[in-house]
């Protein structure tokens, strides 16, 4: 099966600078996300009135906020994914098929937040449970007895992957330490200049068992933004295109309770990875970088096992070892991801998977990057897959 | 009961929160019971309109033993939530022996003592004149 490989490219990127405060006067949600839109658009050569499409981020602005601010007119598709941290992905599919039906010809993809000036990330779900699958019920279910917030409720997972497979607390150190090697070579990184040892990450506190504070993202203010078209109108492009070789969504079953699943570790990415890597005609071995979606540690583990880069219970000793840091060999989340670049919904994943097919990853470069993976993984447990190439 | 309790609480009015609302009206009777399809005999939980299994709409609030045993666990030790404040806190799934698992507490039990499989019986608590949740407490007379 090809059926979208090919067809669509990645022709733009922008990004705001990340930062965790203070919020600038009259700065909102949206005039941080247009910021992030209008540098995409221009990178791409392309000028505001060219868009045609707009794919928003959940609960963070409709298509129309964007559109009347950059003027355009005849907007002819758009369309909100109800994936949380997976929306990015699932809205790349979205584009992917616009753009090669002829739906649209120039798609944006916008993302980001106030995440730590604004409303933290961690208040999120409980100030408004509508802005994920499952609200509902961990508001009547889950928020009586304390479990309020994603770094508890992601805990129960992964303390039953540490007594069912012998994972270890430096087997979700190892994640948090290559993360942060990586973001010592990155300039946009917020935790460049603040390396961290392993020693660091066992003695920072406990959050929430098995989770320490280094376990868990950095909330942050940031936005990005990347634009999609065919593979034929890629050409005429200023940049260098990214395509689109494999693209696929999943959930897990049921989506919307967390406890109540017949295989706990099942999630979105073991239903979408066979999708999206039959699409690409590849697998795990031909990709040479990975940027997974890291809420939290844990979830790095449990994407790699759950898309075939290792076995089921092997994760922990699979990003042991160097493997997953700078020079190793598989670098997972380039940039420092959201533990140590900055929070800002996965939608920087897909910035850095972009610079890095494109050779403009600067230090951290992972050489002759051809092939990359980026994931997305949000509410409890949706999960989209991009597998990209250069050129 | 304490009048000035100020934890979250369920939401058990309005159109869509029918099923939850019974869930509870039962817990506050001093009875778990969980949806039960009449067309498969599968039990449920969360509470849902039709059964996922067999697509019927028929089901029955079907009392549940009360008793169980400990799947996992996290034990919260920095405040996240404004009303949970005294931590250590320990919240765990439990799997009823019909089958169910839910997010609860154990009213008995220091974290340092929770284990797999721990036998639990259910205990209610009337946290406010509408609501009681349900806890559950060590199963002396069982353990694993
Ligand atoms: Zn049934």
């Amino acid at each position: 099966m090809t059926g979208l490989r090919d067809r669509a490219c990645i022709v733009g990127i922008g990004q705001t600078p990340y930062t965790r405060g203070p919020l600038p006067p009259g700065a909102n949600n949206l005039t941080l996300q247009l910021q992030a839109a209008v540098a995409a658009i221009a990178d791409a050569g392309l000028g505001n009135h060219d868009i045609d499409a707009i794919l928003p981020f959940v609960s963070l602005g409709n298509a129309e906020d964007f559109a009347v601010n950059l003027g355009i007119e005849d907007l002819r598709y758009q369309a909100t994914s109800h994936l949380g941290g997976a929306c990015p992905g699932a809205s790349l599919l979205n584009a992917v098929m616009a753009v090669s039906s002829g739906i649209a010809n120039y798609v944006l993809i916008p993302g980001g937040w106030y995440g730590f000036s604004g409303r933290r990330v961690r208040e999120v779900v409980v100030a408004d449970t509508t802005v994920m699958s499952g609200g509902v019920n961990a508001r009547d279910f889950y928020f009586p007895y304390g479990l309020t917030v994603p770094p508890q409720w992601f805990s129960f997972t992964a303390r039953l992957h540490m007594s069912e497979f012998g994972t270890r607390p430096e087997h979700l150190g190892a994640v948090a330490v290559a993360a942060r090697r990586h973001a010592q070579l990155n300039p946009a990184a917020l935790m460049r200049g603040r390396p961290m040892t392993m020693a660091d990450y066992l003695a920072s506190p406990m959050i929430a068992e098995p989770f320490r504070v280094f376990d868990c993202s950095l909330e942050a203010d940031g936005a990005c933004a990347f634009v999609v078209t065919s593979a034929e109108r890629a050409r005429d492009l200023r940049q260098k295109p990214v395509t689109v070789l494999g693209i696929a969504q999943g959930q897990p079953y049921p989506a919307d309770d967390i406890v109540t699943r017949a295989d706990p570790f099942r999630i979105g990415a073991t239903n979408a990875a066979p999708r999206a890597f039959a699409m690409a005609g590849i697998g795990p071995r031909e990709v040479d970088f990975a940027e997974i979606y890291d809420p939290f540690t844990f979830q790095v583990i449990q994407q790699l096992e759950e898309m075939g880069f290792c076995a089921r219970g092997e994760g922990g000793p699979f990003v042991a070892g160097g493997r997953i840091e700078p020079g190793g060999e598989l670098p997972v989340n380039t940039h420092g991801g959201l533990l140590s670049e900055a929070h800002v919904l996965g939608m920087n994943h897909f910035i850095e998977a972009v610079l890095q097919l494109r050779g403009a990853a600067g230090e951290r470069q992972v050489p002759d990057a051809e092939i990359g993976v980026v994931t997305g993984f949000g509410d409890f447990g949706d999960s989209a897959i991009a597998i990209l190439r250069n050129g | 009961m304490d009048p000035g309790y100020d934890k979250p609480l369920p939401l058990l009015t309005g159109m869509t929160q029918a099923l939850t609302g019974e869930f509870y009206r039962w817990c506050r009777a001093g009875e778990l019971r969980f949806q039960r399809c009449t067309s498969c005999g599968r039990f449920r939980h969360v509470p849902r309109p039709m059964c996922p299994a067999c697509g019927s709409w028929e089901s029955e609030w079907t009392r549940s033993t009360g008793r169980g045993r400990v799947v996992t666990w996290t034990v919260v030790t920095r405040p996240m939530h404004p009303a949970f404040t005294a931590v250590p806190y320990a919240p765990v799934v439990i799997e009823l022996d019909e089958g169910v698992r839910v997010v609860s507490t154990i009213t008995d039990c220091p974290p340092a003592e929770l284990q797999r499989g721990l036998r639990v019986r259910v205990v209610f608590d009337a946290v406010t004149e509408a609501v009681t949740l349900p806890g559950f407490e060590r199963d002396t007379e069982q353990t694993e």
